[in-house]
C-alpha cells in the first residue's frame, strides 16, 4: 500500500520538530528515515502510524493509497508497530503476546481459537521462534525479542510496517543477521516498510530509498546508490561517512594553508574541500599538483583493508585515509612515517554549510547550486 | 524480604567488593530484636499464665466477637475503596502533568504524618450532624458518623497511601510504549488496560490493598472518635485492647492483641509468597 504525506509539520511546544514535509512512498517499498537525533525521524515515523497527531493545517494529510487516515485513530489505521525497545507484554507468553492483536478484534471479526493457534504458531515458525511459544518475554534474548515483537506486529496482516530504530537495542552481529531477515520477509510478503534508523550503514544497506533528515527537514530522497555518490548537499554528504577536510585561501587555482598547497578550479578567497577517506591517496613523494605533508599517527588493519591517521599543522582535525594492505607494505607505513597525501576526488559545497543554514532555506536549493566535485589524475 | 535474607547466605562463599556483611547483619538483627521482637515477645509472655480454655473464653467473649466483624468489616471497604481510588490517584500523578502535581504528590503522604487522633477528631467534627459534611448528609438520611460508614471512611483515610506508594513506582516502570503497542494492535482504551496494564499493576495494587488492609484493622486514633463506640455495634477491636487495658486486665488485653498480631502476619506473610510468585514471572524466573 502507497503512503502519501502532503504538509505535515509539528510542533513540540514552541521548538519545531518538522518543518512541513511532503513525502511518497510506493507500494512495497522499504524506506529507510535517517538522521542524527534530534533530526524528527522519530517523529515522522510516529506520525504515519498514529501515535502522534501532525499540527492542524488545511493542507496537512495522510493517505495510505486512497485511504485517507490523517484523522484515523492509530488503532483504526492498520498498521504494524515495532518498538525500538520491543515493548512486549511481560506478563504474557510469547505465543499470548502474538496472539493479542487477534484475541482483541471486535466479536464478529474474530477468528476461532483454533484459527488463532494456527496462525500464531504460523508467525512463530516464519521468526523461527515455534519452539519457545510458552516462554515469558524476560526469558528470552534481545533478538528473539525483537523478533516476537515483529511477528505480533504481522499478526494482523499489516499493508504498512513501521519500524522505530528496530536494532537499535542490539548487539552489532544479531543486527546483521536480522537485518538481512527483515529483507527476506519484506520481499516475501509485500508490505510496504517505513524504518528509522541513525545508523546510515544500515540504512544504507536495506532500504529501497533512504530519506536522509536533519532539523526537521528532508535533506535527500534517493537510492543508497545514488545518496552514496551524489550526495546533494554538505550534511549528507558528512552524514554517510567519514569525512576530512582541508579548509584554505584559494589563490589562482591553487589553496594554500601553513605548507600545504593544493591546485584545484575554484574561485579566489577562502573555501573549503571535503574528502572520503578512500579518496586520499598516501605517496613517499608530492605530486605537482598536491603538496600536503603529514605525520602518520596510526595504522589500524581492519579487515581488507589499512586505515591511517594523518595529522599535520595544516589540518583542524587528523585526516582518515584508507590503503590497501599491499600499498601500506610498499610505503612502510608505521607511526611516525612522513608521507605526502594525494587528494583522488574531492569535494566542494560552496554554500551549505550545516551550521550557517538558515530555516527557511528549502532543500532544493542546495540542488539548484550543485556540488562541484572533480576527479584528479594523482596517482601513487 | 524472605529472599533478601537468603540470597547474601548462599552466596557468603563468594567475596564481595565491599566487606562487612557480618556487622550490618548483626547490627540490624539487633535493632529488629530490641524494637520489633522484644515488644512482641512481651505480649506473648503475658499470655503464659492462661490456659487455653480461658485464652478461648477471652478472644470469643460476644462483644470482642461483634467488634471483630465491625473492624474487619470496616477495613474491608476501606481497602476497596482505596484500591480504586488509589490506583486512580497513581495513574493521575504518573501519567499526566498539571499544575500542582508536586503538591498533590506530596499531599498523599499527609495521612502518614498527620497524627492519627488529630485526623479522628477533624473526621467527628465533620460529620456529625452540625458538621458541614454532616449537615449536608443528614437530610438525605446518610448517617456516617457513629456507623460503620464513619469507621470505613476513617480507616481509608489513613491508609490511602500504601496504595499510591505501592502502585506509583511500578506504574512510573511500565513504559507508555506498551500502551501505544496495544493499541497499534486494534485494542480499545478499556482492552489495553485490563488486558496489558492492569496485569502489570495486580501484584502492586493486591500489595498495597492488603497493606492497607492490615493497617486498618490496627487502627486506633482515627477510628475511635467517629466510630461511637456502642458496644456490639460500631466498637472496633482496637479499642477492645484500650478497654481491657484501662481495666489493668493486661492478660485479656494481650489475648486480644495475639489475635490482632497472628491475623496481620499470616496476611502480610501471604502477601509476600504471593508477590514473589508474580514478580518471578515477569522477571523470568531469574527475580
Amino acid at each position: 500500500m502507497s503512503i502519501r504525506l502532503d504538509h505535515i509539520q509539528k510542533h513540540f511546544g514552541r521548538s519545531q520538530a518538522l518543518s512541513p514535509i511532503d513525502l511518497d512512498i510506493n507500494s512495497g517499498e522499504l524506506i529507510g528515515l535517517l538522521g542524527p537525533s534530534g533530526s524528527g525521524k522519530t517523529t515522522l515515523l510516529r506520525i504515519i502510524a498514529g501515535l502522534e497527531t501532525p499540527d492542524d493545517h488545511p493542507d496537512c494529510r495522510i493517505l495510505f493509497g486512497e485511504r485517507d487516515v490523517t484523522h484515523v485513530h492509530v488503532r483504526d489505521r492498520r498498521i504494524g508497530f515495532v518498538f525500538q525497545h520491543y515493548a512486549l507484554f511481560r506478563h504474557m507468553s510469547v505465543f499470548d503476546n502474538v496472539a493479542f492483536g487477534l484475541t482483541v478484534l471486535p466479536r464478529r471479526e474474530r477468528p476461532s481459537s483454533g484459527e488463532i493457534r494456527s496462525r500464531v504458531m504460523q508467525l512463530l515458525e516464519m521468526v523461527q521462534l515455534s519452539h519457545l511459544a510458552e516462554r515469558f518475554p524476560a526469558q528470552l534474548s534481545g533478538g528473539q525479542q525483537q523478533r516476537v515483537s515483529l511477528a505480533r506486529a504481522l499478526a494482523l496482516k499489516p499493508e504498512v510496517l513501521l519500524l522505530d530504530e528496530p536494532f537499535g537495542a542490539l548487539d552489532a552481529k544479531v543486527r546483521q543477521e536480522l537485518r538481512r531477515w527483515l529483507r527476506h520477509l519484506h520481499d516475501e510478503l509485500g508490505f510496504t516498510s517505513v524504518f528509522v534508523t541513525h545508523d546510515q550503514e544500515e540504512a544504507l544497506e536495506l532500504s529501497d530509498r533512504v530519506v536522509v533528515m536533519s532539523n526537521g527537514r528532508i535533506e535527500q530522497i534517493d537510492t543508497p546508490e545514488t545518496l552514496y555518490r551524489q550526495p546533494r548537499n554538505r550534511f549528507v554528504f558528512e552524514f554517510l561517512g567519514d569525512v576530512n577536510h582541508l579548509e584554505g585561501e584559494v589563490r589562482g587555482g591553487v589553496l594554500t594553508c601553513g605548507e600545504a598547497r593544493l591546485t584545484l578550479d575554484l574561485d579566489d578567497g577562502p573555501q573549503e574541500i571535503l574528502l572520503r577517506p578512500h579518496e586520499v591517496q598516501v605517496a613517499a613523494a608530492p605530486s605537482a599538483d598536491a603538496h600536503l605533508p603529514a605525520v602518520v599517527t596510526a595504522v589500524v588493519p581492519v579487515g581488507a583493508e589499512v586505515r591511517i591517521e594523518l595529522n599535520a599543522d595544516w589540518m583542524d582535525e587528523p585526516w582518515m585515509a584508507t590503503l590497501s594492505h599491499g600499498d601500506a607494505e610498499r610505503l612502510a607505513l608505521g607511526r611516525g612515517s612522513r608521507v605526502y597525501a594525494l587528494p583522488r576526488r574531492w569535494h566542494h559545497y560552496p554554500d551549505s554549510r550545516p551550521d550557517s543554514q538558515q530555516p527557511d532555506v528549502s532543500g532544493d536549493r542546495s540542488a539548484k547550486s550543485g556540488a562541484k566535485r572533480r576527479e584528479s589524475g594523482a596517482t601513487v | 524480604m524472605h529472599k533478601a535474607i537468603s540470597l547474601p547466605f548462599a552466596r557468603s562463599a563468594r567475596r564481595r567488593v565491599l566487606p562487612g556483611f557480618g556487622l550490618s547483619l548483626g547490627i540490624s538483627l539487633t535493632f529488629v530484636s530490641l524494637v520489633l521482637l522484644l515488644p512482641l515477645t512481651g505480649l506473648v509472655g503475658q499470655l503464659k499464665g492462661l490456659s487455653l480454655s480461658e485464652y478461648w473464653f477471652i478472644i470469643s467473649e460476644p462483644r470482642v466477637v461483634a467488634s471483630y466483624v465491625t473492624t474487619i468489616g470496616g477495613a474491608l471497604v476501606a481497602a476497596l475503596v482505596n484500591a480504586v481510588f488509589g490506583l486512580l490517584m497513581a495513574w493521575v500523578l504518573v501519567r499526566y502533568d498539571f499544575p500542582g502535581k508536586r503538591l498533590l504528590d506530596a499531599l498523599m503522604d499527609l495521612p502518614f504524618a498527620l497524627p492519627t487522633a488529630v485526623a479522628g477528631i477533624t473526621l467527628a467534627t465533620l460529620y456529625s450532624s452540625k458538621g458541614w459534611m454532616g449537615q449536608l448528609l443528614e437530610p438525605l438520611g446518610w448517617q456516617v458518623s457513629y456507623t460503620w460508614v464513619g469507621i470505613a471512611l476513617a480507616m481509608a483515610f489513613t491508609s490511602i497511601p500504601f496504595v499510591v506508594r505501592t502502585v506509583q513506582p511500578v506504574l512510573e516502570d511500565l513504559p507508555a510504549e506498551i500502551d501505544e503497542a496495544a493499541m497499534s494492535l486494534g485494542a480499545r482504551d478499556g482492552v489495553a488496560f485490563r488486558r496489558v496494564i492492569l496485569p502489570h499493576l495486580w501484584p502492586a495494587l493486591v500489595t498495597g490493598t492488603g497493606l492497607a488492609f492490615v493497617r486498618s484493622l490496627g487502627e486506633f486514633g482515627a477510628v475511635i472518635f467517629i466510630a461511637g463506640n456502642m458496644p456490639y455495634e460500631t466498637e472496633i477491636t482496637s479499642l477492645m485492647i484500650f478497654v481491657k487495658l484501662q481495666e489493668y486486665d493486661y492478660v485479656g488485653a494481650s489475648a486480644i492483641a495475639s489475635v490482632v498480631l497472628a491475623t496481620s502476619l499470616a496476611l502480610l506473610l501471604a502477601i509476600n509468597l504471593w508477590q514473589g510468585r508474580f514478580i518471578r514471572r515477569l522477571h523470568g524466573g531469574r527475580g
